[in-house]
């Protein structure tokens, strides 16, 4: 090892590279590898065409959540395709030796909410899945990023992928955030400040103060966006919050090797002097609750603000108002009081526990809104039982919401959660592109808070004014 | 999957003249539920392509007969979104060799290469340049060289070189694929673990 100041980033991809190609990207050795229904079987049936095996199928790791139904789960999945989706991948896990946790399975959920909660997740792993939100696993300080099925396929037959390593960028903030305005706030702002593509062919390392006294959910949340921003994936330096969230799940280390583990882990932080590609920072300060107008997350602003004018956005051309065509919305417009029709909590941006807690703490003696239909949808079984034993069960019933089970749901719609064509959702998942949830669906991103704030008022409010 | 080899492509092109097309609209969601890689191309653009009844939406381009050609030209930030590599194949199956655009997303890009489609990363000045002359004549020819690495506006002769690295370029021309090469270094990787602490 040299002693160039190096980044966290550095520190993690480097001894992760099994071979330099010259002119070419490095070959990059993968520690874990989830899989899910969607995009694993035609890499299944890569390996098959070519009669090639599994290398380390104890580094793999199956559940299904895409194309889950969050009702009635103990049923046969009704929609044929889906049916078949999720066969193959039992079949293709039993077949290949691949921990599964299907439907029913006490540890089933989204692939990014399963990970971290059972220690699969660790500090200075190298991590990937075919799903873009698998940045959420940055959070612990792992260099963890989305694939594509030829890449699924590489994993399952040699363990690595083909990886030009990318450019560094970190992202400081430092202050306190204000009230009413929680993790899912702060990527959103970054975004409507950099836009969509602003981190494009970067790796983002999030720093400051903000990250630093932010729960490990409101971690994964940052990461689960970093995606959003462009960025191949975002990390956040491994502290006493993540041994401490760390410690004690199933499949962390234990012992010794806890031991031998936390002392490496320790090791992961940015150098003093280490150098970025780039370097951008943000004030707490000036970040309030956020939502999104527009049909790209970067098309968003602070929940008191106007919608911006055409001329006052960089490319506010064609494509800006065929996105505020799409929503219905006007320039300048006021985001406040706007109609809401559907709440949708949940995703691997927001479907943690923290999550449903502080949906409850606004709706916790209100009642839901007539005009509003709500899904609240955990990010997994475990989640869910969390939401049980802490009674938040009973504040939602009160309130007239019920809870759904389990998967990704509305935040993609590939079972039967889709908003219908030009209804708004209020939505806690991660994109507002036309027809992400639903063909015609219009989205307003936003927190959990902002979510709950539309439930009970029916209208886009800020939440500041229930708390 | 073996793919095409991709040396010099001569066609005319389908302008696609939209920022952020994401993959959500090259390929819908609900259009993922396939075990197999067939019949993507039905769907590439699906929403965009067609009502809600399945009759052809007259104002979007692949409906209009007037645009054909094996080269998909968009607007910047090209494949944001999702990693599904199924809007890669829809864009395949479909009979597009080539996406040009000013700028791609990563994961898009990545896919595209590895399953045989080139993209073509030129300036916002060379990529207006395309729109122009494919709205002056809708037939108007695009040749690009990979070996060379330029693209040409055949009428007017314009022309810009692209990057790639010498890798993927390789590969393309070659018709190989990276898990051909991974196969090939296993014992390398095989013994790999052993340095890590995982
Ligand atoms: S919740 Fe949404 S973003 Fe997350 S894994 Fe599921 S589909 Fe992907």
């Amino acid at each position: 090892m040299s002693n160039m100041p190096s980044t966290l980033f550095d520190k993690v991809w480097d001894p992760h590279v099994v071979r330099k190609i010259e002119d070419g990207p490095d070959v990059f050795f993968i520690d874990r590898h989830f899989i899910h229904e969607v995009t694993s079987p035609v890499a299944f049936l890569g390996l098959e065409s070519r009669n090639i095996k599994v290398m380390f199928a104890d580094r793999t790791f199956a559940t299904a959540d895409h194309n889950t139904p969050t009702i009635n789960q103990h049923l046969p999945v009704e929609d044929p395709l889906s049916a078949n989706q999720l066969k193959a991948l039992e079949l293709n896990s039993a077949k290949y030796n691949i921990s599964h946790w299907g439907l029913n399975n006490p540890k089933n959920g989204i692939v990014h909410v399963v990970g971290p909660e059972n220690g699969i997740t660790l500090p200075g792993m190298t991590i990937v899945c075919g799903d873009s939100h698998t940045s959420t696993h940055g959070a612990f300080g792992a260099i963890a990023f989305g694939i594509g099925t030829s890449e699924v396929e590489m994993v399952l037959s040699s363990q690595c992928i083909m990886q030009p390593k990318p450019k560094k960028m970190r992202i400081t903030i430092n202050g306190k955030l204000g009230r009413g305005v929680v993790a899912k706030d702060v990527p959103l702002f970054i975004l409507s400040q950099i836009s969509a593509s602003g981190a494009t062919g970067y790796f983002i390392e999030f720093a400051g103060e903000v990250f630093e006294n932010m729960s490990m959910e409101g971690r994964m949340t940052v990461c689960n966006l970093s995606i959003e921003m462009g960025a191949r994936g975002g990390m956040v330096a491994p502290d006493e919050t993540t041994f401490a969230y760390l410690k004690g799940r199933e499949k962390a280390p234990k012992g010794d090797a806890w031991d031998k583990a936390l002392a490496y882990w320790k090791t992961l932080k940015s150098d003093a002097d280490a150098k970025f590609d780039m370097e951008l920072s943000f004030h707490a300060n000036d970040i309030e609750p956020q939502i999104t107008y527009g049909t790209n997350p970067g098309l968003g602003t602070g929940i008191t603000k106007n919608i911006p004018l055409s001329t006052a956005v960089k490319d506010g051309g064609a494509s800006y108002k065929k996105s505020l065509e799409y929503m219905g919305f006007a320039e300048n417009e006021k985001l406040i009081g706007k109609k809401v029709d559907y709440v949708f909590l949940g995703s691997c941006t927001n479907g943690r526990i923290e999550d449903f807690r502080a949906f409850a703490s606004i709706v916790k003696g209100r009642k839901k809104a007539d005009n509003i239909t709500a899904w609240l949808v955990p990010g997994s079984h475990i989640v869910e039982s969390q939401i049980k034993e802490e009674g938040i069960l009973d504040i939602l019933n009160e309130a007239g919401f019920s809870l759904r089970q389990p998967g990704c749901s509305a935040c993609l719609a590939m079972n039967d959660d889709k908003i219908p064509a030009g209804k708004y959702a209020v939505s806690t998942s991660n994109r507002n592109f036309e027809g992400r949830q639903g063909p015609g669906a219009r989205t307003l991103l936003a927190s959990p808070l902002v979510a709950a704030a539309a439930a009970v008022t029916g209208i886009v409010t800020d939440p500041r004014d229930l708390m | 999957m073996a793919y095409d080899k991709f040396t010099i492509l001569r066609s005319s092109a389908v302008p696609l003249p939209i920022e952020n097309v994401d993959t959500d609209q090259i390929i819908p969601a609900r259009f993922l539920k396939a075990t197999k890689r067939e019949g993507f191309g039905d769907n590439l653009f699906r929403d965009w392509r067609y009502n809600n009844d399945n009759t052809p939406k007259k104002d979007f381009i692949l409906n209009n007969p007037i645009y054909s050609g094996k080269i998909l030209v968009g607007g910047k930030n090209f494949g944001s979104g999702s990693s599904r590599e199924h809007a890669a194949w829809a864009i395949y199956d479909y009979g597009f060799r080539a996406v040009v655009s000013s700028f791609f997303a990563d994961i898009f890009k990545g896919n595209a290469l590895n399953i045989g489609i080139l993209p073509v990363t030129v300036s916002p000045e060379f990529l207006e340049k395309i729109f122009k002359a494919i709205e002056a004549d809708p037939k108007t020819e695009i040749e690009i060289s990979l070996p060379d690495q330029t693209i040409t506006i055949v009428a007017t002769g314009a022309k810009e070189s692209f990057v790639i690295n010498g890798y993927k370029k390789h590969n393309m021309i070659n018709g190989f694929d990276d898990i051909d090469y991974l196969q090939a270094m296993k014992d390398e990787i095989k013994s790999f673990p052993a340095k890590s602490i995982y």
